[in-house]
């Protein structure tokens, strides 16, 4: 979409989130690196999707670009500062701008609290009435995202899942935000409430003009919505490219396999496919695979790949990807593999 | 017992109702349908349809009170389900009707191993020795995929992955070489890699073993390549019922037409608006009285909030809740020809 107005809202470069897991008096504490070393331009109104298993780092990323988690290294930068090192309470001023909607709407909202009470905590928090009273600024919210004014004295258990996501939605949009990061907001719905939602979120980001990093695990939902695509595998982006071109012409065998694994809603179509099926689970991040961290189930790995760390490259134009078997010259790895078969006379 | 018409399952008026607070439910209200042998029905619906309430009755899991089977009738194999004592359903639960549900980790038990799990059901219903018990297992975890099953077998649950899990769980459904195999959104906790793993694995043992399977799920990519047959669930009714194919290519019911448009389709362009379906899934307590949907469909008319929609026959194998069945149907005939 802005291909006109490519002005960056967020840049991260080599941020870096790890934990320690387990340990005790004498044993050594194990290191995860859920986020390992990500540099990633989010655009002024964009929907930037990010896709991967499970376990691949990527509710961490968005969390560790709100401060929701501290990064271990890197830079977050916003607006000329570095998030990643401001003081907590400046930080603090910035979730003004920056905001998060959550998987599990019941999970994110407080069951005390009324619907008036948890939109309007941040205006009240933030001091945000514009004169007007806290509760008509609620209302206006509430009917932004498709909530009868009427419930703003109802209490989150009194609502569906789907109206428990616009709660979410409305309390977000409360600070007036430019950028929402939104982890997996519509896995947990109902089909038809999927799309009402998703609707809701392309309709509000026209009229506030919003930024969105789209969390999900759901590739058919990240085509519809994201203006670019960003993989993530075990802590690092292997893949970025524009939604069309990502899901026409994936360049990484691990982007192809995801995308091979979404079932599609016609039986026409599921009875000729061929899928490619992955072999076995995610590794661990604890111990993740050297070198391409994908070797271990890539149908495409050569030795080189065990020891090489590939680097997110321009392979054609928009289009990033991290394999060593992929180049400018030679963008498709299935016609690599022919060609180095004929060359050795297989 | 081969009285069933080749039918390994026939469901029919079934009813299933539970006391609330709130009032009756009625979870599952005159739901009918058939399952030959050897062949795979999708139950597709939205939460609180009832998908999983009519598979529960089957397997006699209702817990009463506050449920109750109020009515209808369940033949599995020429015999009729509802009308066995409770012992007598347990040597069919397990041995010859299985069921594997959404989240292996609260179907298994975190303090037994995998070994005792999967011994425990050989060892009651085929009557296994300890060491019988053993190998079965073994060679069970092998044919759902897991190598080093040897190794694996005196693990606990929390040792493995999602994926892994499931497949234990698959592993134990199917150890007793069950005739039905009743699977509730087996792969809606996994991710699409895993998910197209089990899904084809289910289609291999099915293929190998010749199982009967009942598929419930949300996704209807996943019913579209896995299943002969397909009904649609609603506010605990059957909507529609169709073969496969003729249920994608010409629904004849608004609601599965909805749900059809409502999914992102990869071809279309990015930013496009999704058709949706407006309102909310109804409150199953409170059902108003004419057809459940009414509310939520774009072509409803005063007839559709008077009165109960009729179940229209289509043809022999195509039925569908709707008033207006027959010219939906033929809408969607006129929309696939124009393709």
């Amino acid at each position: 979409m802005p291909e006109n107005n490519e002005t960056n809202i967020i840049s991260l470069q080599d941020l870096k989130v790890y934990y320690r897991s387990g340990g005790g008096l004498f044993r050594a504490a194990k290191i995860v690196k859920a986020v390992d070393g990500v540099s990633l331009d989010i655009r002024k109104g964009e929907t930037l999707g990010l896709v991967g298993e499970s376990g691949c780092g990527k509710s961490t990323l968005g969390k560790a670009i709100l401060r929701l988690t501290e990064p271990t290294g890197g830079k977050v930068l916003y607006d000329g500062k570095d998030l990643a090192h401001i003081p907590k309470g400046a930080m603090r001023e910035q979730r003004k701008h920056l905001q998060m909607i959550f998987q599990d709407p019941y999970a994110s909202l407080n069951p005390r609290m009324t619907v008036g009470q948890i939109i309007g905590e941040p205006i009240r928090s933030f001091g945000l009435t514009n004169g007007s009273s806290v509760e008509s600024r609620v209302q206006d919210l509430m009917e932004t995202v498709g909530l009868s004014r009427r419930f703003i004295k109802r209490y989150p258990h009194e609502f569906s899942g789907g109206q428990r996501q616009r709660i979410g939605i409305a309390r977000a949009l409360a600070v007036e935000p430019e950028f929402i990061v939104a982890d997996e907001p519509i896995s947990a719905l109902d089909v038809s409430i999927q799309a009402q939602i998703m609707n809701l979120m392309e309709r509000l980001q026209a009229e506030k003009n919003l930024t969105y990093l789209f969390i999900s695990h759901d590739l058919r939902a990240v085509r519809h919505l994201s203006d670019r695509v960003a993989v993530m595998y075990l802590g690092k982006i292997v893949e970025l490219a524009d939604g069309k071109e990502i899901y026409s012409d994936p360049l990484m065998p691990y982007t192809k396999a995801l995308i091979s694994a979404v079932p599609v809603p016609d039986p026409e179509i599921e009875a000729k496919r061929e899928r490619i099926i992955l072999k076995g689970d995610v590794p661990s991040a604890i111990n993740p695979p050297s070198g391409c961290h994908f070797h271990t189930r890539c149908s495409y790995a050569i030795d080189g790949c065990k020891s090489i760390t590939p680097q997110l490259v321009e392979i054609k134009p928009r289009h990033f990807a991290a394999c060593i078997r992929i180049n400018l010259e030679h963008p498709n790895i299935e016609e690599n593999v022919k060609a180095e078969m004929g060359a050795i006379g297989v | 017992m081969s009285n069933s018409n080749g039918n390994i399952l026939s469901i029919d008026g079934l009813k299933t109702y539970f006391r609330t607070e709130d009032g009756l439910v009625k979870a599952v209200d005159d739901v009918s349908f058939k399952l030959k042998k050897g062949e795979t029905l999708g139950i597709v619906g939205e939460s609180g349809s009832g998908k999983s309430v009519t598979n529960l009755s089957v397997m006699r899991l209702i817990p009463e009170p506050p449920g109750q089977i109020a009515g209808g009738k369940i033949i599995f194999d020429g015999i009729d389900v509802l009308g066995l004592p409770i012992n007598e359903v347990r040597k069919i639960r397990g041995r010859r009707i299985a069921m594997i549900f959404q989240d292996p980790m609260t179907s298994l038990n975190p303090f037994m191993t995998i070994s005792r799990q999967l011994t425990e059901v050989t060892q009651l219903h085929l009557g296994h020795t300890k060491q019988q018990a053993r190998e079965h297992a073994i060679k069970m975890l092998k044919m759902v995929g897991i190598s080093d099953a040897e190794e694996r077998l005196d693990g606990y649950p929390h040792e493995f992955s999602g994926g892994m899990r499931q497949r234990v769980m698959i592993a134990m459904a199917l150890s007793c070489d069950p005739e039905l195999l009743i699977a509730d959104e087996p792969t809606t906790a996994l991710d699409v890699t895993i998910q197209a793993q089990i899904l084809e694995l289910i289609k291999d043992l099915k293929s190998r073993m010749g199982t009967s399977v009942i598929l419930i799920t949300h996704d209807l990519g996943v019913v579209a390549g896995m299943t002969d047959n397909i009904i649609v669930m609603y506010a605990g009714k059957v909507f529609e019922q169709a073969p496969t194919r003729e249920l994608f290519a010409t629904p004849a019911n608004p609601y599965t037409k909805g749900l059809l448009k409502s999914v992102p389709d990869p071809a279309h362009e990015q930013g496009k608006e999704l058709y949706q379906i407006p309102g909310l899934p109804p409150d199953v307590a409170h059902l108003p009285p004419g057809c459940p949907f009414a509310e939520r469909c774009e072509r409803a008319e005063d007839i559709c909030r008077r009165e109960f929609p009729p179940y229209v026959q289509i043809n022999e194998n195509h039925h569908s809740l709707c008033h207006f069945a027959a010219d939906v149907y033929s809408e969607s005939q006129a929309e696939r020809d124009s393709k």
